[in-house]
Formats: C-alpha cells, sequence, structure tokens
C-alpha cells in the first residue's frame, strides 16, 4: 500500500498523527510530518486507511 | 431569551433567522428539511443573508478565499466596512496574504506538544469543579452552568495570564458578541464594561511591566514581530479578543453537548468508562454531531454558491454542524455511532481558517468527559423532555442549561491521576 500528504492541501487538522501515530508525526505548527516514504509498513495498513479516511482536506491518499 | 425583536420567521428558506431561539432548539430538523428542499436557503435579515448546508457548498465557500471575504465573521446588523486584509480580530477576521502571517504568529502555541502541558492543568479545573459540584450532595446538578462553562474559561485565562476572576467578564462579552449580535441591548452598554476597554486595559499594564521572558499569550503577542516590525496595539487587542470569543463558548457548548448526549444513552457512557480505547473515536463523533461553530464570511464579488447566485457584500454562514450532518458524506448521519471510524467531519471548519484552537478544544473536551465519568459514571437527563434543556441561538450551539440526576458517584479518594 502506498501512501501520499499533500503539505499544500494539511491545515493542520491533527487527525492524522492522532489515529495513525506510527505513520505521521506534527511539526511544530501542527502541521502533518509523513514518516514514511511511499510504501505503508506491513501491519500499518489500517492506521494508513484511518488517516485517508478523516483528514477533513482530503490530503491524505492511500493506494493499495 | 435571546430573541430580539424581529418578526417570527416566515418560512426558513427564504426568511431564516439563526438568532431565534425556534432555530437554537430546532437546527438539526431546520437543516434536514432545507437540504431536501433548499440546500442553499436565503434570507431578507441582517441585510442579505445566505444558508448553504450541504457539505460540499460549505467546504467551497470556506475554501474560497477569493470570493468570500473573513472580515466579518458574525453575522449581525452592521458589516465592517473595508478591514479587509486584516480586520479586527486576526487571523480569524484576516483575508489572504496577511492571514497567513497573523496565523503563523499563533500556531506553535497551539500545536499539539504544546496544547499537551496544558492537561494536567486542565483536569486539575475539572476535579475542583467536580469536588464544588458534588460537595453537598445534591443529586440533580446543572451540569452546563456548574461545570462544563467553566472549564475553558478558566484555562483560557490561564493561557492568557489574566485573573480566573475574569471569567464572568468574558461570558458576559460572549454572550453579548455571539448569542444577541447586534441587538438593542448592546447599545446601551458602558464603555468601560465592554471587551473592547477589557482589552485595552490588559495590554496597557502589561506594557507599564513588562517582563523579560515572555510567559502567557500577551507577552508573546506584545514580544512579537510581523515583518520586523512589532503588532498594532489593534492587532494584539483584536487577537486577544479573538481568543476569549472563540476559545470559551465553542468548547463549553461541546462538552455540555457531550453530556446531553450521555445522559440520555447508557450504552454509549458505559462504552466510555468501560473501553477508555473508544474515547479517540468517540471525541470526534461527538464533535460531528453536536458541532458547535457555525462561521460566516461576506461575499466578496459577485459569485454563486450551489449554483444560487450571490452578491458582493452578502452575508454568508457556514453551519459546520449542518455540514456534519449530511448523508451524502456520511452514513446515518443522525445517529451518533461512538466509535465511527469514517469521520471526516468540519467541526473546526475547513481550509485555511481551521480553527486554531482545535488541540485545544479536543483537549479540553476529552479531559473534561474522562473527569466526569470518573467521579459521575452514571447520570440522566433531570427534565421530561430533552426538549426542554435550552440552547444557545446565534452561530455557537450548545445546551445553556443541562440539568442532569447523578445516579453513581465515585469517591474522590480513590480517583488516580491515570
Ligand atoms: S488530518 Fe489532514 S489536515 Fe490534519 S494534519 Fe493530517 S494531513 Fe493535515
Amino acid at each position: 500500500m502506498r501512501i501520499t500528504l499533500d503539505s499544500e492541501a494539511c491545515q493542520g487538522h491533527g487527525r492524522c498523527y492522532t489515529l495513525a501515530p506510527d505513520l505521521f508525526d506534527s511539526d511544530d505548527e501542527g502541521y502533518a510530518v509523513l514518516k514514511v516514504d511511499g510504501e505503508v509498513p506491513a501491519g500499518m495498513e489500517e492506521q494508513a486507511r484511518l488517516a485517508a479516511d478523516n483528514c477533513p482536506e482530503f490530503a491524505i491518499t492511500v493506494e493499495d | 431569551m435571546t430573541d430580539t425583536a424581529r418578526p417570527p420567521v416566515d418560512d426558513w428558506a427564504t426568511d431564516f433567522d439563526h438568532t431565534t431561539s425556534e432555530y437554537a432548539q430546532n437546527a438539526p430538523e431546520i437543516w434536514a428539511d432545507l437540504r431536501s428542499r433548499c440546500p442553499v436557503a436565503h434570507s431578507e435579515r441582517f441585510g442579505g443573508t445566505w444558508l448553504p448546508v450541504r457539505h460540499e457548498d460549505v467546504v467551497a465557500v470556506a475554501r474560497d478565499t477569493e470570493h468570500f471575504s473573513s472580515e466579518g465573521v458574525i453575522v449581525n446588523d452592521y458589516k465592517p466596512v473595508d478591514l479587509a486584509p486584516i480586520g479586527y480580530a486576526p487571523p480569524i477576521t484576516s483575508d489572504p496574504p496577511f492571514h497567513q502571517a497573523a496565523r503563523r504568529l499563533l500556531l506553535p502555541a497551539f500545536a499539539p506538544k504544546e496544547i499537551d502541558r496544558w492537561e494536567e492543568t486542565a483536569r486539575a479545573t475539572c476535579r475542583e469543579l467536580l469536588d464544588e459540584l458534588l460537595a453537598d450532595g445534591r443529586d440533580v446538578v446543572d451540569a452546563a452552568v456548574e461545570y462544563t462553562q467553566h472549564i475553558p474559561v478558566r484555562v483560557i485565562a490561564d493561557m492568557l495570564g489574566v485573573p480566573r476572576e475574569d471569567g464572568d467578564k468574558f461570558r458576559t462579552f460572549i454572550h453579548r458578541i455571539i448569542e444577541a449580535p447586534g441587538s438593542a441591548e448592546q447599545e446601551q452598554i458602558a464603555y468601560e464594561d465592554t471587551l473592547d476597554h477589557y482589552l485595552t486595559q490588559v495590554v496597557e499594564a502589561r506594557r507599564a511591566a513588562p517582563r523579560e521572558e515572555p510567559q502567557d499569550l500577551v507577552d508573546h503577542l506584545l514580544a512579537a514581530d510581523l515583518d520586523g516590525q512589532p503588532l498594532s496595539d489593534d492587532h494584539i487587542t483584536g487577537t486577544i479578543g479573538l481568543l476569549i470569543i472563540a476559545g470559551i463558548d465553542t468548547t463549553w457548548s461541546a462538552i455540555g453537548a457531550s453530556l446531553w448526549h450521555l445522559a440520555q444513552h447508557p450504552d454509549d457512557r458505559r462504552r466510555l468508562v468501560e473501553d477508555p480505547d473508544v474515547m479517540v473515536f468517540a471525541i470526534e463523533e461527538l464533535l460531528r454531531a453536536y458541532a458547535p461553530v457555525t462561521m460566516a464570511r461576506i461575499v466578496a464579488e459577485d459569485t454563486e454558491i450551489g449554483g444560487c447566485p450571490v452578491n458582493a457584500r452578502d452575508w454568508v454562514l457556514l453551519p459546520f454542524p449542518a455540514a456534519n450532518l449530511d448523508p451524502e458524506v456520511f452514513e446515518d448521519p443522525h445517529e451518533v455511532v461512538i466509535d465511527r471510524q469514517r469521520n471526516r467531519h468540519l467541526a473546526f471548519g475547513v481550509g485555511i481558517h481551521r480553527c486554531i484552537g482545535s488541540n485545544l478544544a479536543r483537549m479540553e473536551l476529552r479531559v473534561g468527559l474522562e473527569e466526569w465519568l470518573r467521579r459521575i459514571p452514571d447520570f440522566e437527563l433531570a427534565v421530561d423532555d430533552p426538549e426542554q434543556v435550552r440552547w444557545s441561538a446565534g452561530q455557537v450551539r450548545g445546551p445553556r442549561e443541562l440539568p442532569v440526576r447523578i445516579l453513581a458517584t465515585v469517591p474522590h479518594s480513590t480517583t488516580e491521576v491515570r
């Protein structure tokens, strides 16, 4: 599974790093930082999906 | 009641008035009705106001900063004139490009890691309030008046570094500005009793006795600069005013609405007590279902909303709670599913004006519920009909009185800090 974050679209709602702390971190202003590069590590698919489904800005995309 | 002397509403699609008690009590039904027959309602009131209720339209307006200005965010009879792009309460009333600079000044103070530091203070505040509430052994208490409204008041006072006793003043200012905007009541108020005067005094006092290291948000704003220039006094007082106005009523409403829900749903109550892991989803679901905040915009140039032509200088209400109940986006939107997994709700808005206090509000809501449930795991509404609970009118929605009957308590001594 691949995951991408559109940093331009991110407004720092923080849903992703709350729901998927292994995949996302927050920067000093609360914007999201993706902790992995492209490929979602095995076992984290559910977290990835949660992050994508809860971002109000549609800033996260996952692809199988 | 805050109803002004305006005539009764004739038809919600063509003559709505969001400041009436009828709207306050029946908003979800009104939105559902409008969604099915006229998803962008219009009213001549307040000099011309629009009300889109679909998720899609609300998002489109919120994101379109070119056609919709933020210089007015609370609909009333007096539209601000030519204040953009700074506005009277930056950054909420600012438009790009000024908006981003003003927002950046505040973001670090409201980022998750900074907000984490306030959690223990918030928890201690909740415990104090619960101790007071339970002290005399009553079985019926008012959860809104005696509990929820004090939580954000005290937290914001601490963050600003002003006395907690000023909280009573905050509540008066907020009521006037949000619940009774532009009513005749306001014209008779002495300047000494206004928010404006309060803010000026706070800033003057702090300037007279400056501190070396910023210790609170007021110090922080006084020390901040924009492009090498200190902030203007208007900017500073506007921003402090914003934190007071936006940070209190909203959060208090969210905690109150959540308790209103839990008082009526024993299963959800039990689930939260027995399975704390569900809290992270429950918080979002309660925020979705009972989102307190409706923002507003002023149309900057003639355009359209969902196919409806709108004219420059009209008001547009952005009812985030209505967007959160849109069946196009949420399955069974009118049901509170305490562990809902897909929840792209707009409780904190969307786009560049996303609520800057969202991390703070979430923390207060979580702590407020956790502490309540820890001491009072079982309770119910103390009125026969949930409709008897009075909800606030205007752009912030939440129960203003919340009589609950306490069915079980846990003594303080056995409650351990996690
Ligand atoms: S949930 Fe979306 S908007 Fe919020 S921090 Fe994550 S990516 Fe950004």
